[in-house]
């Protein structure tokens, strides 16, 4: 068997964009989701669905959220350095943004919740067999409310890079991963916070699993200074847009898509 | 429109269960209280394989048929109903909830996995429901959306792709 090389991966993910860019080229409307089927990312491949998704209207329960509040969430379920006796290694951040919908409303009161990597690259997760040390001192999860105005913040820290086994030598660049309700179930969203200029972006199949460029720019913070707090911390911002549109592309029916 | 573009979803990824996990995530109503079904099944991928790192979420109006408002389900008091319950998939791709069958004819299902880059949403139909999306479709499709009564409760099973391939939805 063949070692399944970076440049092997490279190559599908370049050849996917390419047919991407032609098509917009050629008249389609732009992505603002990964593709379902994107096969440099190898588990994707029995796990995409082959059929046009069905087009409906939302009703009902589709339309309202599950509400979650104060007696859901604590204050401190926010700070991921204040969950243990000593302060966790790695760069302290405060990142924070707006949770709006696709008119640019404020999603308010509703639950943003998080988990990551720690400093070193590792989960707590008892299947991350990646050989760094875990921390004794970080756990990795938080969980906060929006307020009035939609906004959501987590004190935490950096993340680090760590390598899996999509093939050989794959790291995934440094992220967040998060979770959003917004005012309709229909615009639920779990996603992936990056860091700006991140090298490993161009080598990473899940984060190129979104073809269009500005869609994957929506998915990187903002370093800002004016959040950065003197002497103790780092900040970033990034905003979230929940639209509960995937803007998928319906393929005629039994064509290879 | 311009002025908010979608943030783009990425895959749940395979180390999720520690960040979203709670008590009685998948426990809308306690197992054994008056009323309390079992909704259960099995997450395939399209080789007919169970799916051992998926996550679900199930959404629904409660026994009156209300959409519930109350907050609470990460501290589940036992006897509020929040309409919203959480579960993974066991090494055999099983999925179980707890929760009162709704006065609706379906329960809104969110389905995230390793793998899957996206949500996909679908519907879980209570036997013998109908309405105007359930007749749209061919009865090859309808039965991927409904689900079977069992003994305790309810049982559909979710195959990502493929024959059976369950029909996820996409909003207008
Ligand atoms: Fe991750």
């Amino acid at each position: 068997m063949t070692e399944l090389t970076q440049a092997t991966i490279s190559d599908e993910i370049a050849q996917r964009h390419a047919d991407y860019e032609a098509r917009v080229a050629a008249g389609a409307q732009r992505l603002h989701a990964p593709f379902l089927d994107f096969d440099p990312y190898r588990s994707s491949v029995l796990r995409h669905p082959t059929k046009n998704p069905k087009l409906v209207d939302p009703e009902t329960i589709e339309l309202e959220s599950p509400a979650f509040g104060h007696r859901d969430v604590a204050d401190v379920e926010s700070d991921l350095t204040a969950q243990h006796s000593g302060e966790p290694l790695g760069e302290r951040m405060v990142v924070t943004g707006r949770v709006l919908d696709g008119e640019g409303r404020p999603v308010r009161h509703q639950l943003v919740e998080l988990w990551q990597a720690n400093a070193s690259g590792r989960y707590v997760h008892q299947r991350d067999q990646h050989p760094a040390p875990l921390d004794p001192n970080f756990t990795g999860a938080g969980r906060c409310i929006t307020d009035g105005d939609g906004v959501y913040r987590f004190t935490t820290i950096k993340p680090g890079a760590y390598p899996w086994k999509n093939h050989v030598n794959a790291w995934r660049p440094a992220h967040i991963h998060f979770s959003l309700f917004g005012n309709a179930f229909t615009q639920r969203l779990v996603t992936q916070m990056y860091f700006p200029g991140d090298p490993l972006f161009p080598l990473d199949p899940i984060y190129q699993s979104i073809p269009d460029r500005a869609a994957r720019d929506r998915l990187v913070a903002a370093y800002d200074h004016d959040l950065s707090i003197p002497e103790w911390s780092l900040g970033y911002r990034w905003d979230i847009v929940l639209t509960g549109s995937r803007s998928t592309w319906f393929e005629p029916e039994g064509s290879e898509a | 429109m311009s002025v908010a573009l979608p943030t783009p979803g990425q895959t749940v990824g395979p180390f999720f269960r520690y960040g979203v996990e709670f008590d009685a995530w998948n426990e809308l109503a306690p197992p054994g209280r008056a009323g309390a079904i079992r909704v259960h099944g099995v997450v395939r991928d399209g080789a007919g394989t169970p799916v051992p790192d998926a996550l679900l979420e199930i959404w629904q109006a409660d026994a009156a048929g209300a959409i519930p408002a109350e907050s609470g389900s990460f501290h589940r008091d036992g006897s509020t109903f929040t309409g919203w319950g959480r579960t993974h998939t066991t090494d055999a791709g099983e999925y179980e909830f707890f929760t009162l069958e709704p006065a609706a004819p379906f329960i809104a299902v969110a389905v995230f996995a390793r793998g899957l880059m996206d949500v996909l949403h679908t519907r879980l139909y209570l036997p013998g429901a109908t309405d105007a999306f359930l007749e749209s479709l061919t009865p090859a499709e309808r039965t991927t959306l409904v689900a079977e009564r069992t003994a305790d409760g309810l049982r559909l099973d979710i195959t990502l792709q493929g024959d059976g391939e369950t029909v996820f939805l996409a909003y207008r």
